[in-house]
């Protein structure tokens, strides 16, 4: 699959080919670089290809996008500073023009998320961790049926970072949304995903495609066990055999 | 020193010392040394009043000069709603569109490098006596700043921002008035609090060229008549009149910008 820039055509994603099923969660795994940002925004039809082809649910990403099958979480939380927490996670509704009736649901939102009370704070009143609650929630009002997330946690500090992953478990479980989720954490990839991509260096292809047998609903305790390490090692091999210098 | 310590929140009485105590005494200090200096020095009251008798100017000829700083006040505001306003709608139909943008900058520049002074007696000419050639003036001096400081706002989006209101599909108007004007608003009023001055600047300059009331013309008769005190007294009225402009936009900023930019506009 290739994308257009200024700077002529770009590979992104050489040979590589993925179909995920409804409520399926799977996680991109690479070195930066290495298109799987790029490939989210591709799905999202942020970008658009010039070469290759997405579907989703049948449609081309665009029709989909109309259509507000996607939730969007950013690696910042892309919150707008002006806006309270409420109204950050009414703004899909807004631009949808029905923001009227959205008001309960956007309560009920925040109460998923753990931010019950804070309806009323701004942005720069919130930690970092609360910060990206606030963007799941604003992705999950329109009740998109996919949602793609890109390096949601990764600015977030260890701790935040783990609790952060119990907690979109559980809203994942409570919501049966298909997530598409980017990150370059071999651990958090495991922890969350049915099944990992590890994705190599630009152009990026799939170097291994990883499902992940661990018993669900997942305990953090999960990570002691010696099936978590031998699927992380898994995921380790794979990456360092992207690592040689080109 | 006391005062410079960070570890604990000021207490709210020596807050309102930092705030507003101490740039007072700054102030009157100023003050105080110049009248010192103007008495042991005997400095003839023609060439720098003390000011004492400036106060004493202020105050027998506060008459006179309210007839004048009325007029340049009209002028002032007038010229900065019409320069602000015109370089506001500039900036957005520059972020709209890059081909007007490419038309119009150059003019843009050309009207910032002509000096207003020379420009002055120009327009004075062309529209006469009365307040337009001095509403125009104070609209010229304001309207580049504004113009910059706007569109470097309009485009201060972050690319995620952009890329949210993508997937959300918004329209250009919903970007717009959703994103882009809302995340302008603390340059733009950083570029009007710089307005406020220049726009009296403004003012007083076009009425040193053509004028038969306002602050401007005040201080030129004050000089040809030598009275030193009544000059002296004039400009302070005049920065006076800035300031309180400026306040006012402070107030302004302070209803609209609730949210805590997250860079300081200075």
């Amino acid at each position: 699959m290739t994308f257009a820039t200024p700077a002529g055509p770009v590979q992104a994603l050489a040979n590589a080919s993925l179909t995920i099923a409804p409520r399926e969660f799977v996680s991109l795994l690479g070195p930066s670089g290495c298109g799987k940002s790029t490939l989210l925004r591709l799905v999202a039809d942020i970008l658009a290809p010039t070469e290759g082809r997405i579907e989703v649910g049948g449609d081309p990403p665009v029709v989909a996008r109309r259509r507000r099958v996607f939730g969007f979480v950013f690696q910042d939380a892309t919150l707008l500073p002006w806006r309270n927490t409420l109204q950050n996670v009414l703004l899909p509704l807004e631009i949808g023009g029905d923001a009227r009736q959205g008001r309960p649901d956007a309560l009920a939102l925040l109460e998923l998320v753990g931010l019950r009370g804070f309806d009323a704070a701004y942005p720069w009143q919130l930690s970092g961790g609360m910060r990206q609650r606030v963007a799941i929630a604003r992705a999950l009002i329109t009740r998109p049926q996919v949602l793609l997330m890109d390096e949601p946690f990764g600015a977030l500090d260890e701790i935040t970072r783990e609790h952060m992953n119990q907690e979109l478990l559980r809203i994942w479980e409570a919501t049966e949304t298909t997530i598409l989720f980017v990150t370059h954490s071999s651990p958090e990839a495991v922890f969350l995903s049915d099944r990992v991509l590890v994705l190599g260096a630009r152009p990026g292809r799939v170097k291994l495609e990883l499902p992940i047998r661990l018993p669900r609903p997942r305990d953090p305790a999960v990570k002691e066990t010696v099936e978590f390490a031998r699927h992380t090692a898994a995921l380790r091999r794979a990456l360092a055999g992207n690592a040689r210098p080109e | 020193m006391a005062l410079a310590r960070a570890d604990a929140r000021p207490a709210p009485s020596r807050l309102l010392l930092r705030r507003y105590v101490l740039p007072a005494v700054g102030i009157l200090a100023l003050l105080l040394a110049w009248e010192l200096y103007i008495r042991v020095f005997r400095v003839p009251h023609y060439l720098v009043p003390a000011p004492s008798v400036i106060g004493q100017t202020l105050v027998q000829e506060w008459p006179t000069i309210q007839r004048n700083v009325g007029r340049t006040l009209v002028e002032a505001v007038g010229g900065f709603a019409l320069g602000n306003g015109f370089a506001v709608l500039l900036a957005i139909a520059f972020v709209h569109s890059p081909t007007i943008q490419r038309f119009l900058y150059p003019v843009a520049v050309a009207i910032r490098t002509v000096p207003i002074i020379a420009i002055a007696p120009i327009l004075v000419l062309l529209l006469g006596n009365g307040y337009a050639p001095k509403i125009v003036i104070a609209a010229l001096i304001s309207f580049f700043p504004t113009l910059v400081n706007m569109v470097r706002g309009l485009e201060a989006v972050e690319p995620s921002a952009l890329e949210l209101m993508r997937v959300l599909s918004a329209n250009r108007r919903q970007v717009f008035f959703k994103l882009r004007l809302p995340s302008s608003l603390p340059f733009l009023f950083s570029a009007l609090k710089i307005a406020t001055a220049s726009c009296v600047i403004g003012a007083i300059v076009a009425e040193w060229v053509g004028a038969d009331t306002g602050l401007g013309y005040l201080i030129i008769v004050a000089t040809f008549e030598f009275r030193t005190g009544l000059l002296y007294a004039t400009t302070a009225v005049g920065s006076f009149l800035a300031l309180g402009f400026f306040l006012a936009v402070v107030l302004l900023e302070k209803a609209v910008v609730r949210w805590k930019p997250e860079t300081p506009s200075t």
